[in-house]
């Protein structure tokens, strides 16, 4: 008896500790700890001889992403993620890219369509929707995503086009519905509270008219 | 299940946290595909091939959504589209492009045909969130 609890004890042992260490994204969180000697002889002022930070990759090779096979004859034709989206605008998660900015900023030009006929059709209208707790107030920007979207693609399959029509909350959008059938899935990930909650209550209640 | 109960028995409960090191890995180590990558998968393991690899990522930087998902035709929702070689080669879905005139041609079998055998249908990569839960 006195071994299970002392098996259940190393196995919660082994199991925290290996939480904290992965809790810990930066390795050097522990290295700063051990490299504390004696003032060197080396300048201090200079802010050149800080520990630089390690440059962290965020992407995983093909061959180790537990979804390729490597007995792929073709995998290595195929470019790897780290090599073309190192290059673009950073964010902190999803694909480690801030695809708007990318747009915007001209470091992608995709193909808005392949057919001449299409219409490309984008609009610039902000809607605020204001259903947030304590959270700061969501702001859907229509221009971002049309320009990467048609009209079509949420009209009126995802929302009704009407302000307020739609009974949207953060349960729902977890769930894989409204936001979070792009969000979550391709487009920037739900844990990123802030790129949607964006605009303060206070800021929102001043721009109410008397 | 049984098995690994067995195991643990006989070996004795010093290895307990061994196994449950196993597991939790298991766990912590899933799959770890890059975001927003499709796993397409409704034929090609019964035809004795490769399941299907569409990484967003890749296209995106060529194509906006909306010339997949509106202009030809792309239901939004992993394994909404039966997609079939037979439609590739007449010039449907990934066949729109791939025709050797927009991108490479269908005779490269082992670009698209690139997914462990087994693996399941829909969207991978999907990092520390729930959604979408719905399929
Ligand atoms: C893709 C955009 C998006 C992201 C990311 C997002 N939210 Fe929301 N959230 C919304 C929308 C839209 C609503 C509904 C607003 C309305 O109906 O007026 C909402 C509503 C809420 C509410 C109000 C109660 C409810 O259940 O609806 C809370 C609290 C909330 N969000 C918290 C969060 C937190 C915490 C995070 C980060 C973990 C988060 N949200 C990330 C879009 C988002
Ligand atoms: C990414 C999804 C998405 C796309 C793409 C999109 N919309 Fe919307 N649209 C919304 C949401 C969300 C609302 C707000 C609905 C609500 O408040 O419940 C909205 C609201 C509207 C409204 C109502 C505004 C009002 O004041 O009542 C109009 C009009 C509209 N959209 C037109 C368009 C047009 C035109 C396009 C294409 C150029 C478009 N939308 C593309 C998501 C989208
Ligand atoms: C049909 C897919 C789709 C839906 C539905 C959708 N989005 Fe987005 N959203 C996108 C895409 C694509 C981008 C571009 C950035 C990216 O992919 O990470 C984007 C970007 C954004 C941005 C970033 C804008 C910026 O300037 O950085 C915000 C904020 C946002 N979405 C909020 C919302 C909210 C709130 C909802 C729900 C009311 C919503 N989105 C629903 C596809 C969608
Ligand atoms: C542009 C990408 C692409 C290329 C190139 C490609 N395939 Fe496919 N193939 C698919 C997709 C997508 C499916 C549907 C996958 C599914 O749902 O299981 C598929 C399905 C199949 C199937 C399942 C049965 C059927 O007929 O749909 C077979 C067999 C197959 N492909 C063989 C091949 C062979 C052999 C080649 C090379 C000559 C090839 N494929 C090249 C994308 C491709
Ligand atoms: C080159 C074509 C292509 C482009 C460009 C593209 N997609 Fe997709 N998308 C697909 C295919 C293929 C699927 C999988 C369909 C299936 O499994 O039947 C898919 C699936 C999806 C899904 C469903 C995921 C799920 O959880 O079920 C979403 C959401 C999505 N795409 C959003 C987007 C967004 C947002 C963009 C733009 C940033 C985009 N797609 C650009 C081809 C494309
Ligand atoms: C809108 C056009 C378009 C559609 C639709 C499309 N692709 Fe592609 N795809 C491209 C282009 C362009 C390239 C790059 C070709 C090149 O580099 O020469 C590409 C490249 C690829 C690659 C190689 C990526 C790499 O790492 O080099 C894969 C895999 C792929 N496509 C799979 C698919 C599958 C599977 C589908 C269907 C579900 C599909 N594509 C649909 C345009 C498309």
């Amino acid at each position: 008896m006195a071994r299970i609890s002392v098996g259940k004890l190393t196995a919660t042992a082994i199991l925290a500790g290996g939480l904290l260490l992965a809790g810990c994204d930066k390795p050097d969180d522990l290295k700063s700890f051990a490299t504390k000697g004696p003032p060197s002889a080396e300048p201090t002022s200079a802010p050149a001889s800080l520990p630089s930070p390690e440059p962290v990759i965020p992407w995983l090779l093909l061959t180790d992403d537990n979804l390729h096979d490597p007995e792929n004859p073709a995998l290595p034709l195929l470019q790897e993620p780290a090599e073309a989206l190192a290059v673009l605008a950073p964010a902190q998660e999803g694909n480690f890219v801030d695809w708007v900015a990318a747009l915007r900023s001209g470091e992608i030009s995709p193909r808005t369509n392949v057919y001449p006929e299409t219409k490309i059709r984008v609009i610039d209208l902000d809607i605020l929707m204001t259903d947030t707790a304590a959270m700061p107030v969501v702001r859907f920007p229509h221009r971002p995503h049309t320009e990467w979207l048609d009209c079509k693609n949420c009209h009126d399959k995802i929302f009704v086009a009407k302000r307020g029509a739609n009974p949207v909350n953060m349960f729902r959008i977890l769930q894989g519905d409204y936001c979070g059938q792009c969000h979550g899935a391709v487009s920037f990930p739900l844990t990123q509270c802030q790129r949607c909650h964006s605009v303060p209550r206070e800021q929102v209640l001043r721009m109410v008219p008397e | 299940m049984r098995l690994a109960l067995a195991t643990i028995r006989r070996l004795g409960w010093r290895f307990l946290p061994f196994f449950l090191a196993v597991l939790a890995l298991g766990f912590i180590w899933p799959v770890a595909a890059e975001y927003g990558d499709v796993v397409l998968n409704h034929s090609s393991d019964r035809a004795g091939v490769r399941p299907v690899i569409f990484p967003h990522w890749f296209h995106r930087i060529r194509f906006r959504c909306k010339v997949c998902h509106h202009e030809l035709g792309f239901e939004m929702r992993a394994g909404a589209n039966d997609v079939k070689m037979s439609d590739l080669a007449q010039g449907k879905f990934c066949g729109m492009c791939h025709n050797n005139e927009v991108a490479w041609g269908l005779e490269n079998c082992g670009l698209c045909h690139s997914g462990k055998q087994g693996l399941a249908g829909g969207i991978y990569g999907g990092h520390r969130t729930l959604g979408p839960g719905r399929w």
